[in-house]
């Protein structure tokens, strides 16, 4: 790995500040992807900012749910106040990585990293998040662009994720069995403004699968999505698995996420 | 380069760390602790995992210089007054190992287990909780046997 400068600012202004300094600092949160992505050599970046000072972690459940962005994996898994009000979030983050991964990966990390087979940004898309930064307050249906890319601006840094409170959500996931990453994960939630039906590990990023959404607008039940066939086209071919098999564990993830609902 | 201090084992230790000194590197070869391994280096066997401030991480995949100040427990601080961690006893007694290299970051993770999931834990239970240790050897039957019957000892 690379040598680099390292900053552990203890405010949210220092951070900002330091990252706009350097054109080629990269913000560090758990640092489960960029540590090893460092060490392959795939980014090497001229300084680091740790965000670990800032303890901007913990959860808070009013009329949404508020998740500070360096909330751990595993704490959000283990929040009384995530699994009340979202249950499938909590069950989401409780099956990310490993348990070493979860005591170190952050909510603000995934969701600004923004790996295309990542669970987070299913999560934040499904249930229609608002991704709150340090500038402003950005719809989870624009912050994310495409494969690892964002609507943040340089040296813009996540600060919490606020959810809405869904009538009922669910999550499932086909693991890959050695990453863990989602070879499809589908998050369902009927809320207020309708059913949203978005799906992660598919190709270039996180979407929302319109076929899904509108046949579970005729009912959210599995049985709704009998004979719902997602296209294959634009979704990815890999030796883990072919389009036409991501294509259809869309909707046989669907079906399980929505059986699963709560 | 900057110093950092850690209480490594209930020791105070401190030194001399670049930005891109890993917290297994620091481990390893400034204080020379090498029962925490290196396995896969790419995050995923687990062979490096230790407690830092109480859970377990893994060790491949964090900077020294982050965790100044930490709290670390390895595999040799397991034991007190030579005896061995009651885990360790099980990995024994159970045959939870062969070659024993991935045997270090199995111990830690299953007392971290422990530690968060108490003493009873079902065989599912352990299964899933090991999805971040990798054992090329045994197959984990003997291994799951050996959590079972440490947590139930600790």
């Amino acid at each position: 790995m690379e040598n680099f400068n390292y900053h552990r600012p203890a405010s949210v202004d220092d951070a900002v500040k330091a990252a706009k300094a350097k054109p080629d600092a990269k913000y560090m949160s758990g640092g489960m992807t960029l540590i090893p992505t460092m060490k392959q050599g795939l980014a090497s970046p001229s300084d680091i900012i740790d965000l670990g000072a800032l303890k901007n972690a913990g959860v808070s459940l009013g009329s949404s749910l508020v998740i500070k962005a360096g909330t751990t994996h595993a704490e959000v898994a283990a929040s009384a106040d995530v699994k009340k009000a979202i249950p499938a979030l909590a069950g989401l983050a409780a099956n990310i990585g490993d348990p070493h991964v979860r005591h170190k990966g952050t909510i603000g990390g995934s969701i600004a990293n923004n790996d295309p087979a990542a669970d987070y940004p299913a999560a934040c898309v499904g249930l229609g998040a608002t991704i709150h930064t340090n500038a402003r307050k950005i719809a989870a249906d624009d912050f994310f662009t495409g494969m690892f890319s964002t609507a943040l601006e340089d040296g813009e840094v996540v600060t919490a994720v606020e959810f809405p409170l869904p009538k009922k959500a669910g999550y499932a996931k086909f693991p890959n069995p050695a990453s863990r990453y989602a070879m499809i994960g589908v998050f369902v939630a009927d809320t207020a403004g309708g059913v949203r039906a978005s799906v992660t590990g598919a190709g270039s990023g996180v979407f929302r699968a319109k076929d899904v959404e509108a046949a579970l607008g005729n009912g959210f039940a599995s049985a709704s999505l009998n004979g719902v066939k997602v296209s294959a086209k634009d979704i990815s071919s890999d030796l883990h698995a072919s389009a036409e098999y991501r294509a259809h564990l869309i909707t046989v993830m669907a079906k399980r996420a929505v059986d699963a609902a709560k | 380069m900057p110093a950092i201090s850690m209480k490594v084992n209930g020791e105070a230790v401190c030194g001399d760390v670049e930005g891109r000194t890993l917290m297994v590197e620091f481990i390893r070869e400034k204080l020379g602790l090498t029962g925490t391994h290196v396995g896969c280096d790419t995050s995923q066997c687990g062979a490096c995992v230790v407690l830092v401030n109480g859970k377990a991480v893994k060790a491949c995949t964090a900077l020294a210089i982050a965790h100044d100040g930490a709290e670390v427990t390895t595999v040799e601080g397991l034991a007190k007054d030579g005896k061995m961690h009651p885990m360790q006893e099980a990995f024994r007694d159970n045959h939870g190992l062969q070659c024993g290299f991935c045997t270090p970051g199995m111990v830690i993770a299953s007392i971290d287990m422990v530690n968060r999931l108490g003493k009873d834990l079902s065989e599912d239970t352990i299964r899933h909780e090991l999805e971040g240790n990798i054992c090329r050897c045994t197959g984990y039957h003997n291994i799951v046997a050996a959590v079972k019957a440490g947590a139930a000892n600790m």
